[in-house]
């Protein structure tokens, strides 16, 4: 199986042989444990995880996926700014050239009045997003999504 | 009228008091929570919940947001101006309906200046629990701010009271930390208040897994209280379960009901509510509004306190991480980080990097929360370690959800095991 990386906030404790996952929160969102959640997940399906934290800031979130070249960058967000924080940062990220072809996913309670409407959920794919999870879907989509990536990834049941 | 003596009255005459979670950005539409909350068939203070932009000092999203009509999740009170604050509370907030700020930063002297401005002197938070679960501000920062707040707070005048603090350690994480470690820390925020200078103190308890666990984590906190605070006013606050909320409104019910029943059974003062929506999104006024009713008539159904071992396990542990903290150094600032860096404290799951992460929080099959692994924590000789199985995606899912499983299980009056695991 694979180790299990905790560089909060950017501190790496083992290099990375392969590309990891980068699992993490927006500026404004303070929650946690959406992010223990995906760092067991992800690291499940095969992948090395770095896990950022809570209200992890733009510009780290830009230095980040930069140095690490993660496979896939994975924003989980709950506290109803999702939507609003999701497009500002897809946005700013897909202006980079080195990143635009990066794997970028968001899911979560993105609004504040609950599951995300069709024409908001095709805002965040139209800025950048390669997928949007709302939280009525679970986990299963989210997981086939991952499994679906090249990094040499266990076998995941349907 | 204070905030701390409209609690004493209340409680007095035998009442509960009980506070919604709330915030709402356009100050109208705060205002009618407020009128509603105040009016509701129940004894309430009013809450003035935050946004979560204000809670990391962006004041530049808050005011994007209010120029382009996005939705904020609370009432952004530094972007407000003072006078349209305290418009909104005019005739509404005072003697018998005291509004208390609630907020979530680590960085909070912009918002305890607003909150003053305004006229508001009661709010909540603490050095620990605001940062460590909810920030990357480090720790002693985070102290140094809260340490500077205290003295905002004490040197401001308030017509309306003497300025009352409520810790927040007693919710560390929501959920999965041990009690004892709640009431330690809620315990050690209290004694941090105190020794700042601040004489009316509240101490929060939030709800975890187990009934017996939980009344005896209350007697360890006022017990450890009366020690610690001897000259302050203090009452204990119970928070509804923090953790994932049952879907069901049977289920949302039925938890919230045995909050009300631990608040009273403990002789706890004050309650805060959750909603039946709460598993869904943010709660409207109605539902708020429903939940406070709720919440006062089940504890009027609830009579007399419940007897404690005053010796209890929660008791023995809380007051050995409490000893530990304060024989780290005789700045209690200074200790707390200390305690931080040695492990002598260490919240189970906490992805700060102030926080050691080796201690880890189990479920056991009586669904009391104990602890799997110790790290550094000064508990070897209070606590039988006990071995749990390697945590997994859908362990840590399951234990996260056992309550909320449990309560919609009830509601529903069938066992959900046929279906299939939708968590």
């Amino acid at each position: 199986m694979t180790e299990e990386l905790h560089a909060y906030g950017g501190g790496v404790v083992t290099e990375p042989r392969r590309p990891p996952v980068i699992v993490s929160s927006m500026a404004s969102d303070s929650h946690t444990w959406n992010l223990v959640f995906l760092e067991l997940l992800v690291g499940e399906l095969g992948f090395d995880v770095v896990n950022l934290g809570a209200c992890v800031p733009d510009e780290l979130l830009e230095s980040e996926c930069l140095s690490r070249r993660p496979a896939m960058l994975v924003l989980s967000s709950v506290n109803g700014h999702g939507y609003q924080d999701g497009l500002r940062v897809i946005q700013r990220l897909r202006a980079i050239p080195e990143l635009r072809a990066l794997t970028v996913v968001i899911g979560g309670k993105l609004g504040v009045g609950g599951a995300l409407t069709e024409d908001e959920t095709a805002q965040l794919l139209l800025a950048g997003f390669d997928a949007v999870f709302d939280d009525q879907q679970g986990a299963a989509s989210f997981r086939r999504f991952a499994a679906t990536l090249s990094a040499g990834v266990t076998q995941v049941e349907a | 009228m204070s905030f701390e003596e409209f609690v004493a009255r209340r409680h007095a005459a035998g009442e509960l008091v009980v506070q919604p979670r709330m915030g709402f950005a356009d100050p109208a539409v705060m205002r009618a929570g407020l009128v509603a909350t105040r009016n509701a068939a129940a004894a309430t203070v009013g809450t003035v919940t935050l946004d979560s932009y204000t809670r990391v000092c962006d004041t530049a999203s808050v005011a994007h947001a209010l120029r382009n009509g996005i939705a904020l999740n609370g009432y952004p009170i530094v972007n407000h101006p003072a006078e349209v604050t305290r418009a909104m509370l005019d005739g509404l907030e005072g003697a018998d309906f005291p509004v208390q700020v609630r907020h979530g930063s680590a960085r909070p002297a912009d918002i305890f200046r607003a909150m003053i401005d305004a006229g508001l002197h009661a709010t909540e938070g603490g050095p620990v629990s605001y940062c460590l679960p909810y920030s990357r501000t480090p720790l002693d920062e985070s102290v140094r701010n809260w340490a500077h707040c205290c003295d905002l707070l004490l040197d401001a005048e308030h017509p309306g009271g003497r300025p009352h603090l409520e810790t927040f350690g007693g919710c560390m994480m929501g959920q999965l930390c041990p009690p004892s470690e709640l009431v330690a820390l809620s315990v050690l925020e209290a004694l941090f208040f105190y020794r700042k200078g601040v004489r009316s103190i509240s101490v929060s308890y939030a709800q975890q897994t187990h009934m017996a666990q939980d009344q005896e984590a209350v007697s360890a906190l006022r017990r450890l209280c009366a020690e610690l605070l001897p000259e302050a006013t203090w009452h204990v606050v119970i928070y509804a379960y923090m953790g994932l909320f049952p879907r069901t409104p049977g289920g949302a019910r039925g938890l919230l009901g045995k909050a009300a029943e631990l608040a009273v059974t403990t002789g706890s003062e004050r309650l805060i509510v959750k909603t039946t929506a709460e598993a869904h999104r943010i709660p409207t006024v109605a539902e708020n509004v429903a939940a406070l009713e709720h919440a006062a008539a089940t504890a009027r159904a609830v009579t007399g306190t419940v007897t404690v071992e005053r010796d209890n396990q929660v008791y023995r542990e809380a007051s050995a991480l409490v000893d530990a903290v304060l024989n780290s150094h005789a700045d209690l600032g200074r200790a707390i980080v200390v305690a931080f860096k040695r492990g002598l404290l260490d919240v189970p799951y906490c992805l700060h990097p102030d926080n050691a992460g080796q201690a880890r929080s189990y479920l056991d099959p009586a669904g009391r929360l104990g602890w799997s692994e110790l790290g550094s924590l000064p508990l070897r000789r209070v606590v039988e370690r006990h071995h749990a199985d390697r945590i997994t995606s859908s362990t840590l899912m399951s234990a996260l959800s056992h309550v909320q499983h449990t309560y919609d299980t009830e509601a529903l009056e069938q066992p959900m095991t046929a279906i299939g695991g939708e968590s």
